[in-house]
């Protein structure tokens, strides 16, 4: 250790050693940088904390670490019977709630060997479909907001009320209807509610006509999307990303259309949308199409729906017989499933819960290799995911 | 839904029939007949395998050869049981020889019945009760764990389940992750939630839970602790059903 005499004034010996130290700091690995997005982000859609190193601008690596909001409904299903499980796969992906409902009874209701009435099967369509076009809708705006486009924002939340309040009207619930019973609905559906709803198509359509005038087509909007965040097809298909995310990037695949048949979807004439880019501008493109597909499915749905029963006879304990079902639907964020396991009890066995929003987040480690930091959160606003659907 | 409540939670309610035991199946070997209660026995299918399944399999079984244990189809899915060293080559054949380009989930399955039996003293009184043998599924097994997947085709629109036996005493299998990439995560939940490790799998750590901790959440012996010391408050709200049989005895401190 180097000393230095000086006369009259004893100094510590450690602040020669910080001295020292000093050297070494100065010489601190200058390449990478570590920035941490979140938890807390606007552009998550909940908590997902995103861990990201940084050569300059540009996103070395990725790490997503979720986990923030587990509640351990797989666990939990365990726990319940099948008639209170509903109000648990409510709150998987808790914009599109009524979706999460349809699968789950399916999968009950097939081990039961029963089938829901067909105006049942109708209106949970309708239901799924009004769904789809909330939880897009609030994409449509807030993608704007990404982008720095406050507009868009307010008229995806001012429409989607529109849809929401038609929701509430038919099942009591916004967000969390709990409508679906193991055999059919809980209720018909109010009076005066097809007209209400014919009504709103047009205002939603109308709004879609708004977002494709503000945004595709605008230069700020497409220099900030065109080209950024590709997911290559193939890639897209083995890492589980489903939905419109895949459709954007080309693959041709709806499990509304190509699944095993479900609810009235073999009834309806609708077009699947793909397109080829597969970039953050396809994914705001093809969900645009999607939403006007939805409102005309709703139309025709309304259109042909048939009179009758709303429940199929079903014992009063639900009882579900040994067995093993795999349903999967088309949500709006993609492909949501359900691996049910019955052992004949009241309760479920097991269920493994296949929600979109986490298979479609598992591609951002790759996706987001050398993308610049102000895009990182275009993609991720593009990809569209919900983080009570990746955290289950 | 009250309705069905009362007698699901009822403590004495009875435990469901056992399951009619039919042969026993092939696959049970001694280790599972270590087990306590064992009821080894193959589930009828539960539909009739339709021609596009058998043929599905049939070029599943062509291409993969001695690897498969079992097939079945269940409610228009093929789930094929593979052997445990066949696992990885399972996600290539399908992969490859059936077009299965799209990995849904990989995930586990713990068949030990929940140890302790809803309403025992201190147990879980809200609970469905579950019988107390341990059956295996579509498939059978050949102890408590299996690990399952499920893959599909963009294209041809089909999709298969696969399953195969893991060791209780060592839980471990090949990874996917060369195979599908987005195997990943789904084994770092697997990994965490029944403690199956995944050769091959480039760095396995905890995905949901902190990282100390203990205990592999999802396996049956796992207590749902918040059961465990306080039953299921919405018991209380039990009433009695108008013409209920059996009066409800859950229903004490009720209002």
């Amino acid at each position: 250790m180097a000393t230095t005499e000086t006369p009259g004034f004893e100094v510590d010996p450690s602040l020669y050693r910080n001295l020292e130290n000093a050297q070494v700091n100065v010489e601190l690995d200058n390449g990478d940088m570590i920035l941490n997005l979140g938890p807390q982000h606007p552009a998550t859609h909940g908590t997902l904390r995103l861990v990201v190193r940084l050569d300059g601008e540009r996103v070395v690596a990725a790490d997503p670490v979720i986990g923030y909001m587990h509640r351990g409904y797989e666990k939990l299903t365990e726990f319940r019977t099948y008639p209170q499980i509903t109000t648990l796969v409510n709150r998987i992906d808790w914009l599109s709630s009524f979706a999460n409902e349809v699968p789950f009874v399916h999968g009950a209701e097939q081990l039961m060997g029963i089938t829901a009435p067909p105006r049942a099967e109708w209106i949970r369509t309708i239901l799924t479909e009004l769904s789809r076009i909330a939880t897009i809708y609030l994409f449509l705006g807030e993608m704007g907001l990404q982008v720095g486009a406050l507009t868009p924002a307010f008229w995806g939340f001012r429409d989607r009320e529109h849809v929401l309040n038609l929701i509430e009207s038919a099942t009591g619930g916004r967000f969390h209807p709990n409508f679906n019973r193991i055999g059919g609905l809980k209720e018909d559906l109010p009076w005066g509610w097809i007209a209400e709803c014919r009504a709103t198509m047009d205002k939603i359509l109308r709004g879609c006509d708004d977002f494709e005038d503000v945004l595709v087509g605008n230069e700020i909007f497409e220099a900030r999307t065109r080209g950024i965040g590709i997911i290559p097809g193939e890639l897209g298909t083995a890492y589980g990303v489903s939905g419109a995310n895949l459709r954007a990037s080309g693959v041709d695949w709806d499990l509304r259309r190509d699944g095993k048949p479900y609810l009235a979807y073999p009834e309806v004439d609708f077009k699947v949308w793909t397109h080829p880019d597969g970039d953050s501008f396809a994914r705001y493109w093809v969900r645009l199409q999607e939403t006007r597909e939805a409102v005309r499915i709703v139309l025709q749905l309304l259109d042909s729906l048939p009179a009758g029963p709303i429940m199929a006879k079903v014992p009063r304990i639900i009882k579900v017989p040994e067995g093993e079902v795999w349903t999967e639907v088309e949500n709006p964020l993609g492909q949501m499933g359900y691996y049910i396991i019955s052992k004949g009890a009241t309760g479920p066995f097991r269920v493994k819960i296949r929600s979109a929003s986490f298979s479609n987040v598992s591609i951002l480690p790759w996706l987001l290799r050398g993308v610049y930091v102000p895009d990182v959160i275009t993609i991720m606003g593009s990809l569209y995911f919900i983080l009570g659907d990746i955290d289950r | 839904m009250a309705d069905e409540t009362p007698e699901a939670s009822s403590p004495d309610a009875p435990a469901p029939d056992a399951p009619p035991a039919s042969e026993p199946a092939t696959e049970v070997e001694a280790s599972a007949a270590a087990e306590p209660a064992v009821a080894a026995q193959a589930p009828e299918e539960t539909v009739d395998l339709d021609p596009e399944i058998e043929a599905l399999f049939a070029r599943f079984e062509a291409a993969l050869g001695e690897g498969v244990v079992d097939h079945a189809g269940s409610y228009g899915t093929l789930v094929v049981r593979v052997r445990p060293d066949a696992w990885r080559r399972a996600a290539e054949v399908a992969r490859a020889d059936l077009d299965c380009d799209y990995l849904s989930f990989v995930s586990g399955i713990d068949w030990m019945p929940a140890p302790k039996a809803p309403g025992d003293e201190g147990g879980d009184t809200s609970a469905p009760v579950q019988p107390d043998t341990m059956t295996f599924g579509v498939t059978g097994s050949d102890g408590r764990f299996q690990v399952f997947g499920h893959v599909q085709s963009t294209t041809k629109h089909w999709g298969i389940t696969l399953k195969t036996d893991v060791s209780e005493q060592e839980p471990r299998v090949d990874s996917w992750v060369g195979v599908y990439p987005g195997a990943d995560w789904h084994e770092r939940e697997c990994w965490e939630m029944y403690g199956v490790d995944f050769t091959g799998h480039p760095k396995i750590r905890h995905l949901y839970l902190p990282a100390e901790f203990e205990g592999h959440p999802l396996r049956k012996d796992f207590a749902l602790v918040a059961r465990e010391v306080k039953p299921w408050p919405g018991l209380v709200d039990v009433e009695p059903m108008p013409g209920d049989d059996t009066p409800d005895e859950t229903a004490e401190g009720g209002t």
